[in-house]
Formats: C-alpha cells, structure tokens, sequence
C-alpha cells in the first residue's frame, strides 16, 4: 500500500478513490485525529497548541504568518511521508481565510517539488468526464503497485 | 488552561456517505447495527458516522459499501460522532467540513458514473482528462486575425 498525499486533503472522493484501489490516503481528518487523541492542555477546537507554530518551523520560515505554520505542522509531515500525490486543481472549496490560502500554496508547492508520482485533474464536469476522471485515478494508482 | 483528556482515544470514526437511489441512509443504518460488534453508528441525513477500533470500522464500511459500491463513498473523520467541538447540535449552523461535503456531493453523480462506466468499457478506449496544468498560447495566426479585426 503506498501512502497517497490528497490535495484538498479534505476531499471525500479523493479520499475514497484512494482507499477503494487499494492504497492509503493521507488527509487532515487522520493528522486532526491524531491531535484530538493526545492527551495535554486543553486548547479547542482542533487541540492546535502554541506549539504546532514551532513545529511548523521546519517547513515554513519564521516570518512566515503562525496561522501558515500551525496548518504546516498538520500537513507538512503528510506531504514528508507521501510517495505519490493527486492534486485537484479547481477545488474551490478548499477556499479560506489568507492562512488557508498561502497553506494551500506552500503544499502544492512542496508536492510539486517532491520527486514523486503526481496527478494534477479538475473535478468532473459532465459524465463522460466523471468517466475520463476515475479512469485516470484507477490507472494512476495502479501503476504505483502495492496495492491492497 | 486545563487539562485535556481525550475520549474514544485509539477508535477511528469513518463517514459513509450515500449517494444511491436504491439504499438510503435509514437502510443502510440497519444493515450497519446488525452487523456491528461494538462500534458506534450514528445515522445522518447524508449517510451514517461509524466509530470504533479500526479493524471493526474497517470491516463494517467494506460490508456496507457492498449494498451499492458505485454509489456509496467512505472518507476518514477526525472527530467522533456527537463531539461537542464539531456537532452542530451544540454549534449551531452547519458543521465546519460540511460545505466540502455539499460541494462534492453536486460532482458525486459524474464520478458514480465513471465508477459505472470503467466497468463496461475497454479502458484503453477511455481518453485521458485534460491537463490542468498545460496553458494553452494564443496561436500567432489568430492573434493576426483578432489584429486585423480591431484594425479594419
């Protein structure tokens, strides 16, 4: 099973396509788990702590916004541990207040950067390009083998 | 600042959400209830939460998928249901991540369909989507032709 980086990483088709082929999705439900899991200080709604900025550090520079880095310190250690990725390109949902915004930025940059297996789409429009869309996803995460 | 104790530590919570004509979420709650061994389900207007460990979760949303698999999709959720952080019974308004979900449920039909379609069809046959990434450049030919136009 290869560990398959979904951007928007909120994505429930993403998410599923993923699963369903046999490989493991990485989105912010399985990094936001992991926090509300953890026992310490209680910090609601999402238990991000004045720490999660520090630990962001390692992805985005100190001057960057702590709003960016607190988001880095959920998603940069997925898009650390990712071995391929499928980016939706016209994801407007994934809309936001500047911190989301340049968030979104600096992951898509970070893929883009890594040297792994990447597919870029938009989402379907009509039906024969819903067929167009799973095709290329099932292709895609077939060639990366391992599947489950 | 007070201390934090985390409820339901180690279960993973799993949305399955039904997008189907022949199952709705009532159905397919049942379904879940007989087959479940200790974990949570909880019913809702778009489809049903299920928290528990993770094999059983597992187990249970691969069984439930099996109803209607072109039209029944699964995603991760980091909250379990009810959690007062997220509930909108206690937020009011919708809950955050809910506009996600809203935005593609209106794409969902397209990719039941493909998920239908790659099925029946030789998949060689099926060209691949248009790149996002590629820009297309004005051809020099038409923008003699958009020069002459403004020109005469």
């Amino acid at each position: 099973m290869v560990k398959v980086f979904i951007y928007p990483a909120t994505s429930l088709i993403l998410s599923d396509m993923v699963a369903r082929f046999g490989h493991t999705p990485l989105s912010s439900a399985v990094a936001i788990r992991e926090r509300i899991q953890t026992p310490g200080l209680e910090s609601p709604p999402l238990q991000i702590t004045p720490e999660e900025p520090k630990k962001g550090l390692k992805w985005a520079a100190v001057e960057v916004p702590a709003g960016v880095r607190g988001r880095m310190s959920l998603y940069g250690p997925m898009v650390e541990a990712a071995e391929a990725a499928i980016i939706i390109n016209d994801a407007d949902l994934s809309f936001g207040c500047m911190g989301c915004a340049r968030t979104n930025e600096l992951i898509k940059f970070q893929l883009r950067e890594k040297d792994i297996p990447k597919l870029d789409l938009n989402y379907p429009k009509n039906d024969e390009e819903g067929v167009q869309f799973v095709s290329a996803i099932k292709k895609f995460l077939e060639g990366l083998g391992g599947a489950k | 600042m007070t201390a934090y104790t985390p409820v339901h530590a180690g279960t993973v919570t799993k949305y399955v959400i039904v997008e189907s004509f022949d199952i709705t979420p009532a159905e397919l709650a049942v379904r879940g209830y007989e087959i479940s061994k200790g974990a949570m389900i909880k019913e809702t207007c778009f489809g049903l939460i299920v928290n528990g460990m993770e094999e059983e979760v597992d187990r249970i949303v691969t069984e439930l998928r099996k109803a209607d698999p072109d039209h029944i999709f699964i995603k991760d959720r980091g909250f379990p249901p009810g959690d007062a952080r997220r509930c909108r019974a206690s937020l009011g308004g919708a809950r955050p991540g809910y506009h996600g979900i809203e935005h593609e449920m209106t794409v969902i039909p397209y990719v039941s369909h493909g998920l239908e379609e790659i099925k029946k069809r030789d998949e060689s046959t099926i060209p691949p989507p248009k790149n996002p990434l590629e820009h297309h450049v004005l051809a020099i030919d038409k923008l003699k032709k958009l020069m002459e136009a403004q020109e005469s």
